[in-house]
């Protein structure tokens, strides 16, 4: 066989296309970046080359639009063992462990493929996680899905539900957490937000940079298939009409054998045979090789023939580009080939050495012993497009006063209608076809809290997790949005008693190439980035998702927050089940009655306006901290943060979930009633408490505001002079909502 | 009491049941991989829950013909107790160790929740523990959990008193309401004739802590030890 070096031009395969214009822009490559690419190559690329470029330069790989705005994000802390630009984020949890997390979307193929769509997505990020070496112990996911009137809403929910439930539930990974909205913004473009959380001893995390000249190339997993193609450029165009005809790049899941590479991986990963590995996620074969060997600073052979092919006649076009899932690319230790293969083949999957590592800093493919490509690695990561798009900011509405808004006429009606609203009713349904009980560590399951509370196995130690975004107040206010999205990610992980310690980012928005999209983002990541720093809540990980249009009409900006959090003794763990009477409700946090963006305004008066709640931030961690030390100190009862819907909404959540009712009284103030109960102002939580004198002495000792409402007890929610509805009547419509809607024929 | 835990391609369940006996007995299971029919000798041996082999075929078909249920037949036919749960219920009912089969849930959804559980008789090594009569929670996490049985089979099996556990209303009523998955007649669990053999949909092994979805399923490993030792 020739040696495949510089010096061999590729040769070019029968059948091979002319490059033509029209297809340097079939592969999403504007003129000046294509112009780019031959002043790299010297010459014209091959198809295969091409295809390569195409790949790497997508929005949805190289960040090109968001990376300038991305580098203003906190990536540091003490804690902070990777911060993103690997797999995933790494952070120390004490004991030798580490908490590895990401989440990353998929929502163009969810759209397209539903169920497919969504269940890759899951094992994508399942992938991330233990790619580096850990352990996944929890899936979350963050939905939001068009009108429920749109005639495509039912099916979609109905398919990426069944989606995550089929990969995760095969994969034996409890899905804890997550959220669900439905708005009109959606109706032609979704958004599956998917995460992973995993566990791996500190000494023992693996990276993607690859080491050692001549080191072998190894591809696991499961055979490269036809699907998939072009999935990453997919990702990185508006939707239209037709957008459908693009189904066939939607790839194919098999989560049995995803569990079966878990578990090889695992077992390889417990011997000293790995020097780098990466999972072949977007653009599959070509962005893990490129990767690898551009982290590493060196070059790679790869014989495309070696590769496991699913079927005859495949190129090596779209071997380089297909988008097979459940497969990982391995960098071994010279002489560990056996010992690989002997695990790989145990679990029954294909193994296959495909090249070596070189000194040449040269992507060389080669095709039964001819050069079919040949890359300089440096230059098409150091010279890759970076945009630093024009953007405007969205100003700041104005102010919405509560006397602008109606108060309700017939309280209990209000009430029965928000919690029976798409965004506040329960969702039961969705995380009932989720196994969120596996593994036997879940202590705080869906609706018993703020954030999904998860046991180290062999511990006393949890891991608080959650999902938060409020897209409508990012719409309205970019920054405050941000703020707030990260906030309250860090409330909910602090209401169970942990303490939050890291982020990780999925930006879903519109087209970046429209100012104002490009400046919902600007505004966001500020508002993210003071929020984190303030919070000591650093960014570790994350992925970005733009042109989430569908004929020019842009989805609300939703940058949806992940967040982890450790608490060291899960005994002093809090939820947000009200389960005894005779306890003390105390609201702690400051009522200005903000009904601006408030779902009350959305749902009882029609109405999407105003500026979103302020999100003070120096407030935010003081009556953080101050809820903290109160659930360290055994103190508490059960705690819930107070968002969506405001106080009535938590407080009617809370008796829902311990199935216990409560009696309050508004207190002495002049925030006028439907104000106080429906506001949505930040960094407040209600806490039930037997120690109701502590806990308020506490409160003022610390300045934080705290006011008794009233007391738990029955089977009824009383507002006095206000509102009086049985429990039941209030988890009727609660629980009803989605499988009625689910169940209704359209 | 020492326990053997099969593990199959796709097994996902055995580190929870291993986990809930060692929590017992304070000793650690040995895990058997599939292919190893000739596995050391044992006192009681779980099928744990999961998808073997990605619950393609039918679920349990495949694993059912594995090297190791060759030998998990011949042991309980030696008396041997078995203890099927989840998908290892499927594959025991495949394997013809246990009456009936397992269909898709009557809503066709997989379904992840704490149910109630009758227990039908305390005359078992699996149900020494708990009163015939009793109501417990233990959560399912299944798809295919749909017990069915044609009605010659279901005489013998009741008449037998080989049902082991129904689903049930929080209060023992058994009727629709706490069915999760259209099992004929509420079946959630069955004996073998000789009660050796136990298989069930619920999942005891993850209601063996208080904070961790309650400790109505402990009874059962309890009941297990004390009757094997």
């Amino acid at each position: 066989m020739t040696i495949a070096t510089e010096k061999n031009p590729p040769v070019k395969l029968p059948n091979e296309p002319a490059i033509t214009p029209q297809v340097v822009a079939e592969h999403g490559l504007a003129p000046d970046e294509y112009e780019r690419l031959l002043k790299i190559m010297g010459r014209t690329p091959t198809m295969v080359e091409l295809g390569i470029f195409s790949a790497m330069w997508s929005e949805h790989c190289s960040y090109k639009s968001s990376k300038v705005w991305l580098k203003k994000l906190p990536t540091k802390a003490p804690w902070v063992i990777q911060g993103p630009g690997e797999n995933a984020g790494v952070i120390d949890i004490g004991d030798g462990q580490a908490a590895i997390f990401k989440m990353e979307s998929h929502n163009h193929p969810s759209y397209i493929e539903p169920y497919q769509g969504a269940a890759t997505g899951v094992g994508g990020i399942l992938r991330d996680v233990f790619t580096m070496g850990a352990r996944p112990v929890a899936n979350l996911n963050a939905l939001r899905f068009g009108d429920p009137s749109h005639p495509k809403t039912r099916h979609l929910v109905s398919g990426v539900v069944a989606g995550i439930g089929g990969y995760g539930n095969c994969m034996g990974i409890p899905t804890v957490g997550g959220e669900t909205n439905f708005h009109a913004a959606y109706n032609g473009n979704i958004l599956v937000n998917a995460m992973t959380v995993g566990i791996a001893p500190t000494d023992r995390i693996f990276y993607a940079a690859a080491a050692g000249v001549g080191n072998p190339l190894v591809y696991v997993g499961s055979k490269t298939g036809r699907d998939g193609i072009h999935g990453a450029t997919m990702a990185s165009t508006e939707f239209s009409e037709d957008s459908e005809e693009k189904r066939p790049t939607v790839q194919v899941g098999d989560p049995f054998v995803e569990k079966l590479l878990l578990e090889a991986c695992l077992e390889l990963m417990s011997t000293d045979a790995i020097v780098a590995i990466q999972d072949m996620g977007a653009a599959g074969l070509t962005s893990s090789s490129f990767e690898m060997a551009a982290k590493g600073g060196l070059g790679v052979v790869v014989e495309l023939d070696k590769v496991p092919m699913r079927e005859q006649g495949m190129n090596p076009y779209e071997l380089m580009l297909s988008e097979s899932q459940e497969r990982m690319l391995i960098v071994l230790k010279p002489g560990r080939e056996d010992l690989a293969r002997k695990i790989f083949e145990k679990w029954e999957l294909d193994f296959a050495i495909i090249g070596r590592l070189t000194d040449t800093e040269r992507m060389v493919l080669t095709w039964y012993g001819d050069v079919v490509g040949n890359i300089p690695i440096p230059p098409l990561v150091t010279e890759a497009p970076v945009y630093e798009r024009p953007w405007t900011l969205t100003p700041l509405p104005a102010v919405l006063e509560a006397s602008q808004v109606p108060a309700p006429k017939d309280w209990n009606a209000s009430l029965l209608a928000l919690m029976g609203c798409p965004d506040l009713a329960s969702k039961a349904w969705i995380w009932h076809q989720y196994d969120h009980l596996i593994m036997g560590n879940t202590a705080i399951r869906p609706q018993d809290g703020d954030a999904a509370l998860v046991r180290v196995n062999g511990g006393h130690k949890g891991l608080a997790m959650t999902s938060d975004c409020t897209p409508r107040y990012v719409q309205a206010h970019p920054e405050t949005g941000g703020r707030q999205a990260v906030a309250e990610a860090w409330r909910n992980i602090t209401a169970t008693g942990a303490m939050p310690l890291a982020v990780t980012d999925n930006m879903n928005f519109g087209n970046p190439q429209k100012p104002e999209i490009m400046g919902q983002f600007a505004g966001a990541i500020m508002g993210m980035a003071e929020a984190c720093k303030v919070l000591e809540f650093p960014v570790v990980s994350g992925n970005v998702s733009l042109y989430n249009e569908t004929e020019g009409r842009p989805i609300l900006p939703t940058p949806t927050i992940g967040a982890v959090g450790v608490i060291h003794d899960i005994a002093k763990a809090m939820g947000s089940r009200l389960t005894q009477a005779g306890l003390a409700v105390i609201l702690v946090g400051e009522t200005q009655g903000w009904l601006g963006q408030s779902l009350y305004l959305r749902e009882a008066c029609g109405r999407e306006e105003g500026a979103p709640p302020p999100v003070d931030l120096a407030v935010e961690r003081r009556n953080g901290d101050f809820v903290r030390t109160q659930i360290d100190a055994s103190r508490l009862s059960a705690c819930h943060d107070l968002s969506d819907g405001g106080l009535l909404v938590a407080l009617a959540e809370m008796c829902l979930a311990g199935g216990t009712g409560a009696e309050i009284a508004l207190p002495p103030t002049d925030v006028p009633s439907h104000a106080f109960l429906y506001g949505e102002d930040q960094a407040r939580y209600l806490v039930a408490t037997g120690m109701p004198d502590d806990v308020l002495a506490a409160a003022k000792a610390a300045g934080v505001p705290a006011v008794l409402l009233g007391y738990s007890g029955g089977a009824a929610l009383v507002v006095r002079g206000l509102v009086s509805l049985d429990l039941g009547d209030i988890e009727a419509i609660h629980e009803a909502w989605l499988p009625t809607y689910m169940n209704t024929a359209e | 009491m020492k326990a053997s835990v099969l593990v199959f391609p796709g097994s996902n369940r055995e580190g929870d049941v291993a986990q809930a006996i060692e929590l017992v007995t304070g000793r650690k299971s040995s895990m058997v991989w599939h292919g190893d029919g000739d596995f050391e000798k044992t006192d009681l041996i779980v099928i744990p829950g999961g998808f073997s082999y990605g619950d393609y075929l039918r679920c349990g078909a495949m694993a059912a013909q594995s090297p190791v249920m060759a030998e998990v037949k011949k042991r309980a036919a030696q008396g041997v107790p078995v203890l099927a749960i989840c998908n290892g219920f499927q594959i025991a009912a495949e394997a013809g160790l246990l009456p009936g089969v397992l269909m898709r849930n009557g809503n066709l959804k997989f379904v992840c929740a704490d149910v109630h559980l009758k227990v039908e008789t305390s005359q078992s090594l699996f149900t020494n523990r708990y009163q015939a009569g009793q109501v417990i929670k233990v959560p399912v996490a299944h798809a295919e959990g749909n017990y069915f049985a044609d009605d010659e089979t279901l005489k013998r099996v009741e008449d037998r008193g080989q049902v082991a556990f129904r689903y049930c209303a929080p209060d023992g009523t058994v009727d629709g309401t706490g069915n999760p998955n259209g099992s004929i007649r509420n079946i959630a669990g069955v004996f073998n004739e000789t009660k050796t053999v136990l298989g069930l949909m619920p999942h005891p092994e993850n209601a063996v802590e208080a904070m961790f979805g309650g400790t109505d399923g402990k009874a059962l490993f309890e009941g297990i030890v004390e009757a094997l030792s």
